[in-house]
């Protein structure tokens, strides 16, 4: 039975945006029982999509033409009051950001219960609400009942969001890239609950997300967007491993392969030997109830020249504390940073600066690393100035950098607004190369970009680490991409490294259950995405 | 914030509120002593008629040839026991003076603060459900307008039009004089005088609390938490009064804290225009005859009113916020 | 720059209050050939009401005239809130760049300072200090500036806060640069349009506080300001109402267009935040 059918929607853009359309000429269906995942970079038109059907287009994005069809009604048509009565009752919505997505001040039970009494389904709220928070496998649901959302952490908030979106039992569930902002552990547990739910159910869901990984773990169909348009749709076995449309084929062509594949052992001369550093951080004044984290600890690694080693774990785990007590951006308690011998962590800032030669990073958020009121020329130029080289030669040798990694030599006189997220990040690796680093530490470097984008700036890195010789330590969160970059891996829970070794080593044969845990949590394991 | 939680929390803002008022005493001193001339004469009210004799017995009562710390010792022990001095010039005690005069003062900016808060917050809210309509617009010039506008030119304004060419209400005073009323003539009288001072005070912050409540209820409206009410299918005005509006008065809160030192100080600017009997216009009078004394005394009490109005939002944002003992 | 001014222009209130706030500094800039002589001088009968005797806007109870008044009293209004907004900047940018840099117990103590600052009655620590120090016009830029600093620490401090865990600082950081060259040169020029937003507000706020104090006759005696002249006309409300109206306009004015400017800029300065207000979308 089908249960949504979106014909020929077009939503308009305001005037003066990169294109007339948000979304143009999409077509699609759900049926009961069905999971269509909606896929696409960000800015394709995912999103507008959702919030089309559910009828929650902001003023200024209107729909032009098309039709939306929900269990016989025509969507479009129905006045706002209508279609208010559909909401939350028929069909439900949960969101990218659990962080936000609740109100601060109001009981999550009370939140749940505003969903029933708005429908008039308030009477027996004392006992439903437990029960759905029972049904997203919440512990303790009474407590958790009268808890703030503050207390809670981002998955349970999340399943606090599904629980919501359930309560009236809706047919259609839209989930606007609900796992994007969660920790690869907790994101497999809301997708198998979502799984779990649907099929129990029967509800018809739209799944919208950026990850390819995650399609396959839990798409029936799929439908590829590029700019506003569809360009691609199948039952998902079809589009995941036998792509048609040259856009979906260069997706999938750029998600890491999963498959470590293995590499020679590095015996060169260890650079880096980090022995005993412990952080903690306090929080809480004078009178307030003191907290104590332990940020890291039992976390020693060596680093040999030319190798790259990969900080993996999941957010808090304190990989990039760990990596920033190297380069003195955290100040660790106790321990050595032995550089070829010597120990950094006691240096001033002055008896550090030239290391800072020799020792470079680059950033995760393209668009916080680079200051927005100053060209690209001379952000990239400003380390070597400050390190005494001449203002013309360092400039020169900026524009040299700019070719090395892709960019037009006009960049020089730019400001960063001007440029995207790739080539930004471009830009940061540019700068920390002008210093001739023999260390790099790369936090994150890709984390923040769409994933075609990801696969540019992974090969741009590997030929420079290859061309220079570099050695680098690498952070991520992405095991598929610390399986294609990384000689060694080294696996970070709770501030402590558990597991460390050859990368094909611990993705073949992990020894600490956590890392098991880590590699079952990747999504789409199962599917090995097809050389195209 | 959860009930146990309270004690500690409150008794963590009183200690703080305690620190505030020792360093206004202690403020106070230091302005004694960085007037230019003896400090003598300033406790004794510099242009009083003071003499030797006098004099004489105030630097032996505050130690004035002991070291300054001795000296600091000697006004904290005096204030603590609520001896703030004595004005020569009105031969009474301050602490009886600034008393005395208290209670009209907070009948005015209470009256004032409830008419600023309770007007703002319904306009800035109407213009904010409005934002972009002529009632939007409307509302943000006259808010504006209040802001812009000095107090006591607000008051003087009023007078004009209100008791001088219309007649309808007194321009000065507490009540009228010579007559003796009770119950509710006397009610209605003193309101008739209230009303214009108070209009007057209250229509700046009332400004304030318009603008700072719309700005922040289109901010809050713009937040997920909003999308996602509107996903379950609240109605609109719900979602505005238990989503929007309620996380949208948490600033309001916390700057109604702030404003309440610039709320007493407006009161001396608006009971000198109204002659209205508190210790604004007390202020005055102290500054026209130089009467020091009184003018520490009246700095260090409206310091006191200030921090106890702040334990009071302090406790409101605690019930209204649960998020507070972790914020700290 | 020309991106600015594309953006000022577009907010219609923000232009109004540019032409008063320059129509105001051109009476400033012109009174001594507008209104030669002193101020302070006898030019008419005594109460003359506006229009007769050559008197624009009256005459005060002196005979003084009231539309020269104004226009000397737009000099000293000028000229303090300006000043005094200039040194609240200077305290209020250190303190509040040492505390969002530095964090920690520095951040503690110079927050804790400036709370302080802002609970106490800051217009009657201004009148104390004014009266214990004699009025003058130092006194009165002083006074206006030790009770005005507050607000800019607390949003230099936020900003600095926030500026410094930005990606950029850090990277600065990791460059091997000093302290000084990332605080002037990264964090500073970013940090740039709260200030100058807060400031154009700040100087509107001095002139209300610079008014209040003549008011109550705490300006410099020699000086002929806008807040004495109201002051001046305060008890012969009755008599001559153009005493107190005409000076009182000019403050709402100066007020106002300082005020609509700070928003011009604001929307000007931060194209985001302009367009989350709402207004057209």
């Amino acid at each position: 039975m089908t249960l949504l059918t979106v014909e020929n929607l077009t939503v308009a853009l305001p005037q003066g945006g990169d294109r007339p359309h948000a979304v143009e000429g999409i077509s699609l269906s759900i049926s009961a029982g069905e999971i269509l995942c909606v896929v696409g970079e960000s800015g394709s038109g995912k999103s507008i999509t959702a919030n089309a059907v559910m009828g929650l287009l902001p003023r200024g994005l209107p729909v032009t033409s098309g039709a939306i069809g929900f269990e016989g009604k025509d969507v479009l048509a129905l006045s706002p009051e209508a279609m208010r009565r559909l909401r939350g009752s028929r069909m439900a919505m949960i969101f990218q950001e659990p962080m936000t997505a609740l109100n601060p001040l109001m009981r999550v039970g009370d939140q749940i219960a505003e969903a029933l009494r708005v429908h008039g389904a308030g009477a027996d709220a004392a006992k439903r609400v437990p029960e759905l928070l029972a049904a997203v496998n919440l512990p303790d649901p009474k407590a958790i009942a009268r808890s703030h959302p503050f207390r809670l952490s981002g998955g349970q908030r999340q399943r606090v969001m599904i629980a919501m979106a359930l309560a009236l039992e809706p047919t259609l569930l839209i989930a606007d890239e609900p796992t994007t902002a969660l920790d690869v552990t907790t994101q497999m547990q809301i997708l198998r609950l979502i799984r779990e739910i649907q099929s129990r159910r029967g509800t018809g869901v739209m799944f919208i997300t950026h990850d390819f990984g995650v399609v396959a773990e839990i798409a029936d169909r799929v439908a590829v967007m590029q700019r506003g348009r569809i360009v691609e749709q199948g039952p998902a076995a079809e589009v995941l491993n036998h792509p048609q449309h040259p856009y979906t084929r260069a997706l999938i062509a750029a998600v890491p392969h999963g498959a470590p594949d293995s590499r020679p052992q590095v015996t060169t001369a260890p650079v880096l030997d980090v022995k005993g550093v412990e952080k903690t951080y306090r929080r809480g004044g004078m009178f307030g109830a003191r907290a104590v984290v332990r940020a890291v600890h039992d976390a020693d690694f060596i680093l040999r020249r030319g190798e790259t080693l990969g900080l993996v774990g999941e957010s808090g785990s304190g990989k990039s504390t760990l990596a920033r007590c190297v380069v003195k951006l955290v100040e660790p308690e106790t321990g050595t940073i032995a550089y070829h011998g010597t120990d950094l962590r006691p240096l001033s800032r002055n008896a550090w600066k030239p290391f800072r030669q020799r020792i470079q990073m680059i950033f995760q958020d393209p668009y916080a690393s680079l200051n927005p009121r100053r060209k690209v020329g001379e952000a990239i130029a400003e380390g070597p100035i400050t390190h005494g080289v001449a203002r013309g030669k360092a400039l020169a040798k900026a524009r040299e950098l700019l070719a090395l990694v892709q960019l037009d030599p006009g960049a020089m006189e730019r400001y960063p607004h001007e440029f995207s997220g790739g080539q930004r990040q471009r830009i940061g690796i540019a700068r920390a190369l002008a210093m001739e680093p023999e260390l790099l530490i790369a936090d994150e470097p890709v984390s923040a970009l769409d994933v075609s984008v990801q696969a540019q700036v992974l090969a741009l890195l590997a030929d420079i680490r290859e061309r220079l010789g570099l050695t680098m330590l690498f952070i991520t969160h992405d095991l598929r991409v610390a399986a294609q970059v990384c000689d060694r891996v080294a696996v970070m829970q709770r501030g402590a490294i558990v597991e460390q070794g050859p990368t094909a080593e611990v993705f073949s044969a992990p020894q600490h259950p956590y890392t098991r845990q880590l590699l079952d949590s990747i999504p789409g394991r199962g599917w090995t995405p097809p050389a195209v | 914030m959860e009930a146990s939680k309270l004690p500690g929390f409150l008794a963590r803002r009183a200690v703080k509120a305690v620190l505030v008022v020792f360093a206004i005493i202690v403020c106070n001193f230091l302005l004694v002593h960085a007037a230019p001339g003896d400090p003598a004469s300033v406790i004794a009210g510099q242009s009083g008629v003071a003499d030797a004799a006098f004099m004489e017995q105030l630097r032996k009562q505050f130690g004035l040839d002991q070291p300054l710390h001795t000296q600091l010792w000697i006004y904290l022990k005096s204030v603590a026991q609520l001896d703030l001095g004595f004005s020569h010039r009105q031969q009474q005690p301050v602490a009886k003076l600034v008393l005395e005069r208290l209670p009209a003062t907070l009948l005015l900016t209470g009256a004032a603060f409830a008419f600023a808060i309770a007007g703002g917050v319904t306009l800035g809210a109407l213009a904010a459900r409005r934002v972009g309509t002529w009632a939007d617009s409307l509302i943000t010039v006259l808010a504006l307008t209040f802001y812009a506008t000095p107090l006591f030119w607000v008051g003087l304004m009023l007078v004009l039009v209100f008791s001088v060419w219309l007649e309808w209400l007194p321009s000065f005073g507490m009540g009228t004089v010579g007559v003796e009323l009770h119950g509710f003539a006397f009610a209605l009288d003193l309101a008739k005088h209230l009303l214009l001072p108070a209009l007057t005070l209250g229509l700046f912050y009332l400004a304030v609390y318009c603008r700072l409540t719309r700005a922040t209820m289109l901010e809050v409206a713009d937040q997920d938490f909003v999308k996602t009410a509107r996903a379950k299918g609240v109605p609109e005005g719900r979602i505005l009064r238990a989503h929007v509006l309620r996380n949208a008065l948490l600033p309001v809160i916390t700057f109604a804290g702030i404003q309440a030192g610039q709320l007493v100080g407006g009161a001396i600017l608006v009971e000198t225009v109204f002659a209205w009997p508190g210790i604004g216009r007390l202020a005055f009078e102290a500054l026209l005859a130089r009467d020091y004394p009184v003018l520490l005394g009246v700095f260090f009490c409206t310091g006191v009113m200030v921090v106890l109005f702040n334990l009071v939002t302090d406790l409101l944002y605690a019930v209204i916020d649960p998020r507070v003992e972790v914020a700290g | 720059m020309r991106d600015f001014w594309r953006r000022f222009r577009r907010n219609k209130g923000a232009v109004v209050g540019l032409l008063i706030l320059v129509l105001v500094i051109l009476l400033a800039a012109t009174a001594p050939w507008l209104f030669p002589g002193s101020p302070w001088d006898m030019a008419a009968a005594p109460f003359m009401p506006p229009g007769e005797m050559d008197m624009l806007l009256g005459s005060d109870s002196l005979g003084r005239d009231v539309a020269a008044g104004i226009a000397h009293g737009a000099r000293i209004s000028l000229l303090v809130g300006a000043v005094s907004t200039v040194a609240a900047l200077c305290i209020g940018v250190s303190l509040g760049a040492i505390a969002g840099y530095l964090g920690g117990v520095a951040d503690d103590a110079v927050m804790r300072f400036t709370e302080f600052f802002q609970t106490i009655p800051s217009f009657v620590l201004a009148i104390l200090l004014v009266a214990i120090f004699t009025p003058s016009i130092i006194s009165v830029v002083f006074a206006i500036a030790i009770v005005s600093w507050p607000p800019v620490a607390r949003v230099v401090r936020a900003e600095f806060l926030s500026l410094r865990s930005r990606e950029f600082v850090q990277a600065a950081e990791v460059l091997g640069k000093t302290r000084l060259a990332i605080v002037l040169g990264d964090i500073l020029p970013n940090a740039l349009s709260p200030i100058i937003v807060l400031s154009s507000l700040m100087v509107a706020s001095a002139i209300l506080l610079e008014s209040a104090l003549s008011f109550l006759g705490l300006g410099d005696p020699n000086l002929m300001t806008w807040g004495f002249l109201i002051g001046a006309g305060r008890s012969v409300i009755r008599l001559a109402w153009w005493m107190s109206v005409f000076p009182g306009l000019a403050i709402f004015l100066t007020v106002l267009a300082l005020n609509l400017v700070g928003e011009g800029l604001s929307d000007a300065l931060n194209p985001r935040l302009a367009r989350q207000r709402g207004g057209a979308a």
